[in-house]
């Protein structure tokens, strides 16, 4: 157990260095995007002096070397400056926004671990069959539909057409009132409150752009699943395990599943933070206040403080999720945690 | 009454080249309390017939025909659902490469509970108890230790223990051992051979040993089938089939086996035993190691690979490098074909000291021509994209700027000189047999007119009748160029057919050297003598096979 904690304590210390670097490329790549934000804040009606002025104001007149001490030191004390944009703390902002994608991406792989997990292993203990085609079909058509047109097609069929779906307007429909904040998910924080309603109205909300995160999701989860589960098939302890006796489902789930499992977390984990960032597609289409959304329209406006903002949040939030699987892997395969030794 | 039956047993596997037959009809009995050898080389199906009878073949297998009775009942036609409760409580079975065997993430005394709990012989209150029971039954010392242990803690010889515990946890009556001690060393193969004897006898019950060692056959099996091409050849008590083999097959089996006595010609069929070349090797030393140290940086502090050793391969001489895995030998014979540096020491090379080139530079030195290496994985130490002309041509370019029709020229006659058909020079690494890989990977190694050659265990992974071809042809090349051999083996009998000098090492230390003859005959080293004690020994030339089934 002691050689496990060592094992947590040298990942996270490793987590260091790769956010110090975040914070100087994050700030650097802002510096050097095209775009003058005391232009674009001046408005168009500006001058010479005014624009001046506002550049003083926002401090982009001093030396880049001096900018980043200023950004170091406001990001120690937890200050991620203001949203231009916006007029909000990017703090604040981030604050609003994460809970929101995280929400949707975590609803969206729930729904596609629930799927593509028992797809890919029954796809693997009877290749060949209809669930192994089933399985190839549904792979080829979730890495092959762009999320934006399944989000389109799905708003179109159950909302348009059938009308069962709620117009596709953000989190909430307006005749509900926003639940207390005490996570930030709505779904949660409906639940506490006890506030079933709201909650089933916010389940409503999250049905499509969730399944068409899903959809996406789905492919490389399956895939894996099938694949791993396929060599532990074949592997000399699965045959051992036969050869004495062992029921079929003890073979599959507690031989076989568990070993494939590790190649599966792997994916999980890249899909995970893949998606988290990438869903912004799904968020314009379903006009979902994400992070996603927000970190777009703020590097159209050379929004400074609130694209550095995001990209940090981003990073510690990979560092975290980097440190979840490794734990996880600790955890499933005990032969991890003896090799850092 | 027998208690297993196979009569006229067919297997086919269907392939992308149409259905294959594994096993064309055969039959075979195992009594109550005997033990059965089961001799062939690879691909004669001796494996496929015991999977046939557990019913665990690949799903592209299937039984065509035949009857396959245990005990009464029909394996045949009996359910899925019986079958398994046959399986582990009633024939067992053990494999080999142990350490895969088991489940690597599950600790070995959940996965001996998992057997336990199945057979309804334990419940969840005395699993534990039992299991711990079971390992001790196995004379694992330490056993609650070990009950906590996963398959990667453990050594080979440890984890072939505990696949053994986990077979015979629930008492079954008949076990099928399939190449149990293939790849372990040959001190821990003796162990685990004894153990499986001496539990057969204290339980009374029946084996089928399947090997493609006939000496270890003999040694533990009270009656022999050899098998070959899917067929039973020769069927009969172990001592009859060694001294009177009546099957041609067999008598060529019988003398492909290295055992104490055999010249390396008596290996091959009769009919092409010509006399050996002899080469004397003459007095002057063409490599002089001295003092050769090797440590590694380990996790947990230094490793003492190799604890500064000494000895001398003269000119025209074959020398044996012996000892069990770990010992050393496979980090002294890469630090000399210069793969890698010693700490410290010296390997005089003619005179000259060619550990003060690095390993790293040493590919562009002139003298890296006069060093070569036949590699142990004939498999592995070829580019699969390479044909064999290409891979015996990679060093004729390297080294000697040979181009062109010169190039091809001696690749052909290389190719001669190994005995390998021309036109399977343009074949890739798969499409050649374990024996012609063999070839090519020496042709690979004498193109460059070595003066000195390492060879690291070239036969291992071949069978016996293909072992002995090998064997002769590296005779007959040494004789025929004069290059000197460092011959790295673990198999004693096999060193003494090929060198004059032996060396046995242990844990980096030489424990032992001199001529091969009078070495095997009167080892002084105690760890000398244990492994010649442990090598199996055929039966005409040791003590009379010890049934385990009496």
């Amino acid at each position: 157990m002691a050689g496990r904690l060592s094992t947590v304590g040298l990942r996270i210390t490793h987590a260091i260095p790769v956010i110090l670097g975040v914070v100087v490329v994050s700030f650097l790549l802002t510096r050097a995007l095209p775009g003058d934000p005391a232009v674009y804040f001046a408005g168009a009606a500006a001058d010479e002096q005014s624009i001046a002025e506002i550049r003083t104001a926002l401090g982009l007149d001093k030396p880049l070397m001096e900018q980043f001490l200023i950004y170091a030191g406001d990001v120690i004390t937890g200050n991620l400056g203001n949203s231009l944009s916006t007029g909000q703390p990017v703090l604040q902002d981030l604050a609003n926004r994460l809970p929101a994608s995280l929400e949707l991406t975590l609803t969206a792989l729930l729904l596609s671990c629930g799927i593509a997990i028992p797809l890919g292993v029954l796809a693997a203990t009877r290749p060949g069959s209809a669930v192994d085609h089933l399985c190839r079909v549904l792979v080829t058509a979730g890495v092959s539909l762009p999320t934006f047109f399944t989000g389109v097609v799905l708003i179109y069929v159950f909302y348009y057409l059938l009308g069962i779906a709620p117009s596709p307007l953000g989190r909430l429909d307006f005749i509900y009132i926003e639940p207390d904040r005490v996570t930030g998910f709505y779904l949660i924080d409906a639940a506490i409150a006890g506030d079933w309603e709201t909650w089933t109205g916010a389940l409503k909300q999250l049905v499509l752009p969730a399944t068409t995160l899903a959809l996406f999701t789905l492919a490389p989860l399956a895939r894996m699943t099938r694949a791993a589960m396929l060599s532990a098939l074949s592997s000399d302890y699965i045959r051992t395990a036969r050869a004495a006796g062992l029921t079929e489902d003890k073979v599959l789930f507690t031989y076989a599943f568990r070993n494939a499992l590790l190649p599966v977390i792997t994916t999980l984990g890249m899909v995970f933070s893949f998606t988290l960032g990438a869903n912004v597609l799904v968020e314009k289409v379903f006009a979902w206040p994400g992070i996603g959304s927000y970190a777009v329209e703020a590097l159209v406006v050379s929004d400074y403080a609130a694209v550095q903002g995001f990209v940090l949040a981003m990073a510690l939030l990979f560092v975290a999720l980097n440190l979840v699987i490794d734990l996880t892997y600790t955890l499933i395969d005990p032969r991890i945690g003896f090799e850092t030794k | 009454m027998s208690l297993l039956s196979i009569k006229d047993l067919k297997v086919s596997f269907k392939t992308r080249r149409g259905d294959v037959d594994a096993v064309r009809g055969v039959s075979l009995e195992v009594a109550k309390g005997e033990v059965l050898g089961i001799v062939g080389e690879s691909g004669s199906g001796k494996s496929v017939t015991s999977y046939a009878l557990m019913r665990l073949l690949e799903s592209n297998g299937r039984i065509t025909g035949g009857a396959l009775t245990y005990g009464g009942i029909d394996l045949r036609t009996v359910r899925e659902s019986t079958m398994r409760d046959l399986r582990g409580r009633e024939i067992s079975m053990i494999f080999q490469n142990p350490r895969a065997a088991l489940n690597p993430i599950r600790k070995v005394g959940h996965q001996i509970e998992d057997v336990l709990r199945r057979h309804a012989k334990a419940t969840r209150s005395n699993a534990r108890s039992e299991a711990i029971k079971a390992l001790e039954a196995v004379r694992i010392r330490d056993a609650e230790a070990r009950y906590n242990a996963y398959p990667f803690e453990l050594s080979g010889g440890m984890c072939q223990r505990i696949v053994i515990a986990l077979a015979l946890a629930c008492d079954p009556k008949l076990l099928i051992a399939d190449e149990p001690t293939t790849g372990l060393d040959i001190t821990t193969q003796k162990a685990v051979m004894d153990l499986i004897a001496e539990l057969i006898t204290e339980r009374g019950m029946s084996a089928m040993v399947i090997t493609h060692d006939l000496g270890l056959a003999a040694q533990y099996c009270g009656r022999i089938a050899v098998m070959k091409d899917g067929e039973v050849v020769e069927e009969g008590d172990a001592e009859r089939l060694f001294a009177a083999p009546r099957h041609a097959y067999t008598r060529k089996l019988v003398d492909a086996t290295p055992r104490a006595g055999a010249s390396v010609r008596s290996l091959l069929p009769v009919d092409l035993r010509s006399p050996a070349p002899v080469l004397t090797p003459s007095e002057a030393p063409l490599l002089d190691v001295r003092d050769l140290v090797k440590t590694y940086q380990g996790k947990s502090g230094p490793v003492h690979a190799v604890k500064g050793i000494s000895f001398t391969v003269k000119k025209g001489q074959s020398v044996g490098l012996v000892g069990e895995s770990g010992c050393g030998k496979s980090t002294t014979s890469s630090i000399l074909v210069r793969l890698a540096d010693p700490t410290s020491g010296e390997i005089l090379f003619n005179g000259e000291d060619l550990a003060k080139t690095p390993a790293k530079a040493f590919a562009r030195d002139t003298r890296r021509s006069r060093i070569q290496m036949v590699f142990q994985d004939a498999t592995d130490s070829f580019n699969p994209r390479h044909t064999a002309r290409h891979s015996i041509g990679e060093p004729l370019a390297r080294l000697t700027g040979l181009s062109g029709t010169h190039r091809r020229a001696r690749i052909e006659e290389l190719a001669d000189l190994v005995g390998l058909p021309r036109p399977l020079l343009d074949r890739f690494p798969h499409q050649l047999s374990g024996g012609q890989k063999a070839r090519v990977g020496i042709a690979r190694a004498i193109a460059v007119d070595p003066d000195f050659l390492i060879l690291d265990e070239p036969t291992a992974a071949l069978d016996v009748s293909i072992q002995a071809i090998v064997l002769n042809l590296l005779v007959d090349l040494r004789a025929r160029l004069g290059i000197s051999y460092l011959f790295v083996s673990h198999d004693l009998h096999v060193v003494r057919l090929l060198c004059d000098h032996v060396i046995v090492m242990r844990d980096g230390e030489i424990v032992e050297e001199g001529p091969a003859d009078k070495l095997m005959e009167m080892p002084a080293h105690p760890y000398t003598q244990e492994l010649l004690a442990a090598a199996p020994a055929p039966p005409v030339l040791a003590e009379p096979a010890s049934s385990a089934a009496e």
